[in-house]
């Protein structure tokens, strides 16, 4: 976990010349006027603006992180989530648009569009959406959407649950509050995180010369070389995901030059074609014609792309003589996300278009959407994905913790830290080891809310922020090194336990699922019994970090484990802090802390 | 940590001049992008894809120079062409 860790680590580590220390920092900042208290050397400001823009978005982006490093098999955890729908092997995907589409027919009669996403080997259901028939010209346009069974085409009848989509969506618009505000202040975030990532690298100045240095055997120095090296390797990775972030939504953080360019929605149509595959539904001639057969138009698509490389349905006025039917290729077969399709009449079923060119600068953007997403990976890249992004959230973790583990040592009395103190500490417990619970939580809230409750979905989610909310009163109530020991051991106790919850409430049991080869449920139960393990790991590094100090021995037994209690907080919690021991910048975080209430213990 | 009033009038500057300044600055950009020889779509596009790049770059001088009075005449003077280049895009008005 350290490796990204130890970055935001390092890049803090020079902020804290102030505390004295002499650090690389300082051996770099300009001799030239030293006496001069007024201009700072550039490290030394781009050392406060990482660390002041990291702190005030961190808590906000830890979240993002973790909840969209989840999201990465979302598409598993929402069919665990939905333990009524019985796995099934693959069938073929033309048959399964056909039966389908049949059944849109009559549950989505009337309308003027309807999507239809096809099963992969990581979803076991079809999904679609459709548009409501408007009841009135000019109404608010309105979806429905339902899952179907591949095999049968009927409707599945599941809990209702947000399942993986909660985390996907949490992780760029939040929750409780409207859509465009929660993305607006994810992109706030963003940017912070843009900027504390180019000032971090800015103050580090050694840090391509780190990443090529490695000291074996030389003790503290060769953790410092590794860590750095660890870190800066997961540096591109971590720009890469902030920036396309942002590249997701940029149409609605930078709508400038689109509102200079274009007057109309009509003009708008020649940049939505380029990068959009939606189709936007025509004027109904108002004749009837029945929907050609949808599976031959999948066919030939599967005859361009491969067999499995086909997505998406997209029909426009079904059952009207102007019907269209767009067919696109699944996220997998390529890393881009600009629109290709092919377009067909979807009257006689003949092809009229394909659409698989895009402008350069559209390109980009489809590729930088494609890389946030990670759709196109594999099994194996998506788990590389995975655990980038998990140390991505380590970074922001550690770089939060970091913060107090720094001001620690010069509180001055560490009895009664200052209230911004204890407020940034408090919300790092919440935030870090409380979040955890809360997602676990969630899980947990699937299997045991009565499946008949009303608005079920909802009360998963509303279980979600209670938890979390009560994380954050726990972590309040007692002291702050207590909270990180028991909040990560109660939040691996409640990940290990899960797999049994299901074991124990559905009739899908790991060992059942294994034995019939289900590897997306039994994926799951696997990945929360290791992230269980993960936890376990923090909570004893936690538990076992002993601050080092000298002056400490000299005191009694009874004042040292005291002084341990006291020593609280960042040190050897959350993800990996002992990072903050090996910076080489002194030492250690609980350190000074102890020291101090050690010898006021003697 | 003892920040006088004097203090932190500049520091507020530059807070401002970085989130506000380096907003408008980026999407003064990203209309100006109209005015090079490319199709619109790419062009609006470009202009959004590299806007961010530049706004952190804009927060990042904010912060770097010596004083907020330089930080706001850098951020003018960048806006300066960006804006004539936006006002000849959008036929004289006075761009957004």
């Amino acid at each position: 976990m350290t490796p990204a860790a130890k970055w935001s680590a390092a890049a803090d580590a020079a902020k804290a010349t102030e505390a004295a220390e002499a650090t690389e920092a300082t051996e770099a900042a300009k001799p030239a006027r030293p006496a001069k208290p007024k201009p700072r050397g550039i490290r030394q400001t781009m050392s406060d603006l990482h660390t002041w823009s990291g702190l005030l978005a961190g808590w906000l982006l830890y979240a993002m992180f973790l909840t969209g490093t989840v999201s990465y098999f979302k598409e598993e955890l929402s069919d665990w989530m939905r333990p009524e729908v019985a796995w099934q092997a693959q069938t073929d995907a033309g048959e399964v648009a056909q039966r389908v589409a049949d059944h849109l027919g009559q549950v989505a009669a009337g309308t003027s569009q309807w999507s239809l996403t096809l099963p992969t080997e990581r979803s076991n259901t079809a999904s679609a959406f459709w548009r409501m028939p408007q009841a009135t010209p000019g109404a608010r346009r309105t979806f429905g959407s339902a899952n179907f069974n591949p095999a049968t085409g009927q409707e599945v009848k599941a809990r209702d649950t947000l399942g993986g989509e909660f985390f996907y969506r949490f992780h760029f618009q939040f929750y409780y509050m409207p859509v465009i505000w929660g993305r607006w202040l994810a992109g706030f975030c963003a940017m912070f995180m843009l900027v504390a990532i180019v000032s971090g690298v800015i103050t580090h100045k050694k840090i391509f010369v780190d990443f090529f240095t490695f000291r074996w055997g030389k003790g503290q120095r060769s953790w410092l070389d590794a860590h750095n090296a660890l870190s800066v390797f997961g540096l591109p990775f971590h720009a890469m995901i902030t920036y396309t972030g942002l590249v997701t939504l940029m149409a609605l953080y930078m709508p400038w030059g689109d509102q200079a360019a274009y007057k109309s929605p009509a003009q708008r149509q020649e940049l939505n074609m380029q990068v959009n595959a939606f189709l936007q539904p025509g004027k109904a001639a108002g004749v009837a014609a029945p929907l050609a057969p949808v599976d031959a138009m999948v066919r030939e698509a599967q005859a361009r792309w491969g067999k499995d490389q086909v997505g998406r349905v997209t029909v426009t006025n079904p059952g009207d003589s102007s019907a269209r039917v767009a067919v696109t290729p699944g996220d997998g077969s390529r890393v881009s996300m600009s629109p290709q399709y092919l377009l067909f009449d979807g009257v006689s079923g003949k092809l009229i278009e394909v659409h698989d060119k895009v402008g350069p600068a559209a390109e980009v953007r489809g590729v930088m959407y494609a890389l946030h997403l990670g759709r196109f990976s594999d099994l194996q890249l998506r788990w590389l994905y995975f655990i980038v992004s998990l140390a991505g959230t380590a970074m922001v973790g550690t770089g939060l913790v970091m913060w107090t583990v720094k001001r620690r040592q010069q509180l001055p009395d560490p009895q009664r830290p200052y209230f911004g103190f204890r407020l940034v500490e408090r919300l790092n417990i919440a935030a870090i080891a409380g979040l955890s619970i809360a997602m676990a939580a969630y899980l947990w809230a699937n299997r045991l809310l009565p499946t008949d409750l009303a608005a079920r979905g909802a009360g998963e989610v509303n279980v979600f922020f209670g938890v979390w909310g009560a994380t954050l009163l726990y972590a309040m109530a007692r002291p702050a090194r207590r909270a990180w020991i028991e909040l990560l051991w109660a939040g691996a106790a409640v990940l290990a336990l899960l797999p049994v919850l299901n074991a124990l409430t559905t009739a899908r049991p790991f060992w059942r699922s294994v034995a019939v080869g289900d590897w997306v449920f039994a994926g799951v139960d696997l990945m929360l019994w290791a992230l269980a393990l993960l936890h376990v790991m923090l909570a004893l590094k936690a538990q076992r970090h002993k601050p080092r100090v000298k002056p400490a021995r000299k005191a009694g037994p009874r004042a040292v484990e005291r002084a341990k209690d006291d020593a609280v907080a960042g040190t050897g919690t959350g993800t990996g802090a002992s990072a903050g021991t090996g910076t080489g910048t002194g030492p250690g975080p609980g350190v000074a802390g102890s020291a101090t209430s050690a010898r006021e213990g003697a | 940590m003892s920040l006088t009033i004097p203090a932190v009038v500049p520091l507020l500057s530059r807070i401002v001049a970085a989130i506000v300044g380096g907003y408008g600055l980026a999407a003064l950009f990203s209309v100006a992008v109209l005015a090079l020889p490319m199709t619109r779509p790419q062009a609006v596009l470009t202009g959004q894809l590299a806007s961010f790049a530049l706004y952190a770059g804009a927060v990042i001088w904010v912060f770097a120079v010596r004083s907020a009075w330089r930080a706001w005449v850098g951020l003018l003077v960048a806006a300066a062409p960006l804006l004539l280049a936006a006002g000849l895009v959008t036929r004289g008005g006075a761009g957004l």
